[in-house]
């Protein structure tokens, strides 16, 4: 029986719990008479509930349950039934028979040939798959059946139904809330661990501070190439080259339109220019990527010749701009944000006092808003960093060390993908490599933002 | 100072002249100034406003042809001596294809001069006739007039991507080829048709093939488990947190978890996912369904600020009401506050998914960045989504994915425009202000 098959009908057994605990209530008044509804403690469609939540929940527990065991259980029943030679293997010549007996059974392609043994372990396989799903289908639905008439037994007018449903709820509502904080113990651990083995190979101080960044891993000593280097300086400078670029350019345009639509333009054009502006933030940053190369690239390269300059046609100046425009309305939205929380109090007195509107823009309203651009512009810094497509469809693959904006350089985003994008093997160092250039990325960006959210509320709080 | 009647207010006066002096010569510089700052803060919005301009007409531009294609009428004859009528999968299709352009010009008889006929009509048109026949297989033994697809190299021709005025040599197409193609030209037997095969399709090799319907699919069904698991968790983590949870370190811990999280860089969560579903997991890669958890865990904080700000919103006489009548805190929540509050959410659940459709640096960490024909069936076939896919196109190397990229980016900001007004609809038609 398929999975899905068995949750829709443990779904329907549910709703027919549902139906039975519900009636069940009714009854129950029915038989106290007149003053029925004051019997019961809760209205019936809680004993409903109830008997639903007790018919789906166990048998669910123990589905998901069986879910997450099933491989490794029947593995081990599969291991014990193989002549005892396979069994004497070594646990990786042991996982290749056992992944070729599986590919058997599920009829796919098998490396080698097929022993008479092995098609006999195919079989014992396919059969234990089978008595294992029919049994977890008769356990899940005699378990569903029974807490249904567990919970029908136990309805009295006294049951607190109410109190026990809401109860399962808020337990429900706090292990979604959890969700935030098992979503970063996973990304710690998960980058963590694979960086922890690449630092055992390289050693951290390589790392952060060598010079050469060339991730390669020789298969064999003597070949060509073979030493390879990880060093990520030159991929750091890439990095805070383009963000850099697309600070120059988001920051000012960024800046300056927020300052122009909160303070002198007119109703009408505010309300066509901010939405516009905002579109640029909803694009797709692959769409901008391919903006960045098919466009910009050879403009700028183009551009470059006519003047008598040398420019990559994967310049670091192209994936920049790119980046820039993208991030202009992050920069615009979140100081508008701040300018638009400076007391008008403090507008009013300097135009009093004489000031043109400019003058009290860069004077008074800009200088009280100033923490809250400058974290506004940090995590327009963090978005930056972390911003993959524009730089992996624009800037170059070759990690240089330079400070020439027109060559191409690399980044942190750009080695993770050309480092993992493909078939990869998880021992080696270059696949590893990306992980540690993950955690850098992880922990950079954690750092900003955490700067940045606090500069922001303790602004906020100051004008609330 | 020492005699302030007699001298002081002379001073003051001439003083008083002189600062009102100051600020007169000052004005006109100062009132320039105040012109340019407003200039400036205008050119800034003008400037981020034009790139927006000439985005959209670059891939406008770029786009809009590939939405047709050039088509060769041929009369075919479906020869029986080609054709094995009841396997249909085995018979000589491509032989049946070039003995029908060898008749169209029979002066041809070269090898080279063959394959440079048979060149231009696309490795598609097989499969067309073949497809033909197992739906009629009564049209063996008759002659039929039929469109089939031409090569990539003869639509750009034919929407002037490839100069004619060139040296052969440094041209896609031979002069021989150029003259076949003006003399069906000039039989009206070549047309530019709707191209039906760019939304019916999968991915190919052959840019006249290609299409974005696997794609397309793969998104939908990525984005269906993302929506099915992040809007439940999601409202559910923010009634918790605004609703119920006590004010105390734990909270405040999940809270900046949350803050974070949102601005975390998505490939980060590629990488999670790679490491965690992928192999700690084992869930097959390029599925949908690695794809859909991934991007949970992403707009999830999304949905969570959203639906936290919609849920502030609504004013505390309700729940102060429903207390009164004696309603539970959580029949409270449900019942009154959580239907004030829903079009806020949903508003913010839409948005999260939009972004989540845009998405590409995670998918390709896990592995949804295959080249995969067939349409993906479920959640766990190998599928790419409609990102992916535009970035695979842009690698590309022939002219005509240039046009199907731009494309394919043409639909997908389509349905990111179609989304996000739904939200807008929803907003103002549903939210109310207190």
């Amino acid at each position: 029986m398929s999975t899905s098959l068995l949750i829709l009908i443990l779904f329907c057994l549910s709703t027919i719990a549902y139906q039975l605990g519900r009636t069940r209530a009714f009854s129950l008044t029915r038989m106290a008479g007149d003053r029925g509804r004051q019997v019961l403690h809760s209205r019936p469609v809680y004993y409903g509930m109830l008997t639903a939540l007790w018919c789906g929940l166990p048998a669910l527990f123990v589905f998901v349950a069986w879910q997450i065991c099933e491989p490794w259980i029947i593995t081990k029943l599969l291991v014990a039934h193989l002549p005892p030679e396979i069994q004497a293997l070594p646990e990786n010549r042991l996982n290749l028979v056992l992944n070729d007996i599986k590919n058997l059974a599920s009829g796919n392609i098998v490396s080698g040939v097929i022993r008479p043994e092995m098609e006999a372990a195919a079989n014992n396989y396919r059969n234990l798959q089978a008595t294992a799903n029919a049994a977890l289908a008769v356990a899940v639905i005699s378990l569903a059946i029974i807490g249904t008439f567990y919970a029908r037994q136990r309805i009295t007018p006294f049951l607190r139904a109410r109190n026990h449903v809401e109860k399962v709820l808020t337990f429900f509502f706090i292990a979604c809330s959890t969700f935030a904080i098992f979503t970063t113990i996973g990304i710690v651990l998960s980058v963590l661990f694979e960086a922890i083995r690449f630092f055992r190979v390289i050693p951290i101080t390589e790392f952060l501070f060598g010079l050469e960044w060339s991730p390669q891993m020789a298969i064999r000593a003597d070949q060509v190439g073979s030493s390879g280097a990880f060093g990520a300086i030159p991929v750091f400078a890439g990095t805070a080259m383009i963000s850099g670029i697309a600070m120059l350019v988001a920051v000012p345009l960024g800046l300056m339109s927020a300052i122009y639509l909160s303070e002198y333009a007119n109703k009408k054009f505010r309300a066509v220019a901010k939405p516009l502006l905002e579109i640029l933030a909803g694009i797709p940053t692959v769409v901008y990527g391919f903006f960045a190369a098919l466009t910009v690239a050879p403009f700028i390269r183009e551009l470059g010749i006519t003047v008598g300059l040398d420019v990559s046609s994967e310049s670091a100046l192209a994936a920049g701009l790119v980046m820039g425009i993208m991030i202009i309305p992050f920069v615009s939205s979140l100081s508008d944000d701040v300018i638009n929380a400076v007391p008008q109090a403090m507008r009013d007195g300097a135009l009093a006092l004489g000031a043109t509107k400019s003058e009290t823009i860069k004077q008074v309203v800009l200088p009280a808003a100033l923490p809250g651009i400058v974290g506004g512009v940090l995590l327009a810094v963090s978005r930056a960093i972390g911003e993959t497509m524009i730089v992996v469809m624009a800037a170059g693959l070759a990690a240089n060390l330079t400070a020439n904006p027109l060559q191409a350089v690399t980044t942190v985003t750009v080695q993770i993908v050309t480092l993992l994008v493909g078939d990869q093997e998880f021992n080696s160092p270059k696949t590893l490599a990306a992980f540690a250039l993950g955690l850098v990325l992880f922990v950079a960006t954690l750092i900003l933002n955490i700067i940045a959210l606090y500069v922001v509320r303790k602004y906020r709080e100051q004008y609330e | 100072m020492s005699n302030p009647n007699t001298e002081g207010p002379s001073e003051t006066q001439i003083e008083n002249s002189r600062a009102i002096d100051i600020v007169n010569m000052g004005l006109a510089r100062r009132y320039s100034r105040e012109q340019r700052f407003k200039l400036y803060g205008l050119i800034a919005v003008i400037i981020s406003l034009s790139f927006l301009a000439l985005l959209f007409f670059t891939i406008i531009s770029n786009g809009h042809q590939a939405f047709f294609q050039t088509y060769l009428q041929l009369e075919v004859f479906f020869n029986p001596d080609f054709i094995d009528i009841n396997n249909p999968a085995n018979s000589n299709f491509p032989g049946l294809v070039k003995q029908t352009l060898s008749n169209e010009f029979p002066a041809v008889t070269g090898r080279r001069e063959k394959k440079e006929l048979y060149g231009l009509v696309s490795t598609g048109a097989a499969f067309q006739l073949q497809k033909l026949i197992r739906q009629q297989p009564d049209l063996v033994g008759k002659t039929v007039k039929i469109w089939v697809p031409t090569d990539d190299d003869v639509d750009m021709l034919m929407k002037g991507h490839i100069a004619r005025d060139v040296p052969e040599s440094d041209r896609r197409l031979s002069d021989k080829q150029l003259a076949w193609l003006d003399k069906w030209t000039l039989d009206a037997k070549i047309a530019k048709k709707f191209n039906r095969a760019f939304f019916t399709s999968g991915d190919s090799r052959e840019p006249e093939l290609a299409g974005i319907l696997g794609a397309l699919v793969g998104s939908i069904l990525t984005l269906t488990l993302t929506l099915l698991l992040s809007f439940p968790t999601g409202v559910a983590a923010a009634v918790y947190l605004e609703e119920f949870a006590p004010r105390n370190r734990w909270v405040d811990l999940i809270e900046v978890n949350i803050n974070n999280l949102a601005a975390v860089p998505s490939i980060v969560f590629g990488l999670l996912g790679l490491a965690v579903f992928i192999n700690f997991f084992h869930l097959p890669r390029s599925a949908p369904i690695v794809g859909g958890l991934v991007l949970t865990l992403m707009t999830l904080p999304v949905i969570i600020i959203a639906s936290r700000a919609s849920l502030q919103s609504v004013p505390p006489s309700i729940r102060e009401a429903a207390l009164g009548v004696g309603a539970s805190k959580m029949q409270m929540v449900l019942h009154h506050v959580l239907p004030l509050a829903m079009p806020g959410m949903l508003t913010g659940t839409i948005i999260g998914i939009a972004r989540a459709l845009g998405e590409t640096a995670p998918l390709l960490m896990i592995g949804m960045v295959a080249f995969i024909v067939d349409i993906p069936t479920g959640f766990t076939a190998p599928a790419t989504a409609l990102p992916v896919q535009i970035f695979l196109w842009a690698d590309s190397p022939e002219r005509a994915f240039v046009e199907r990229t731009s494309a394919a980016i043409i639909v997908l900001l389509v349905l990111l425009v179609v989304i996000n007004s739904l939200a807008v609809i929803l907003r103002n038609r549903f939210e109310r202000r207190w």
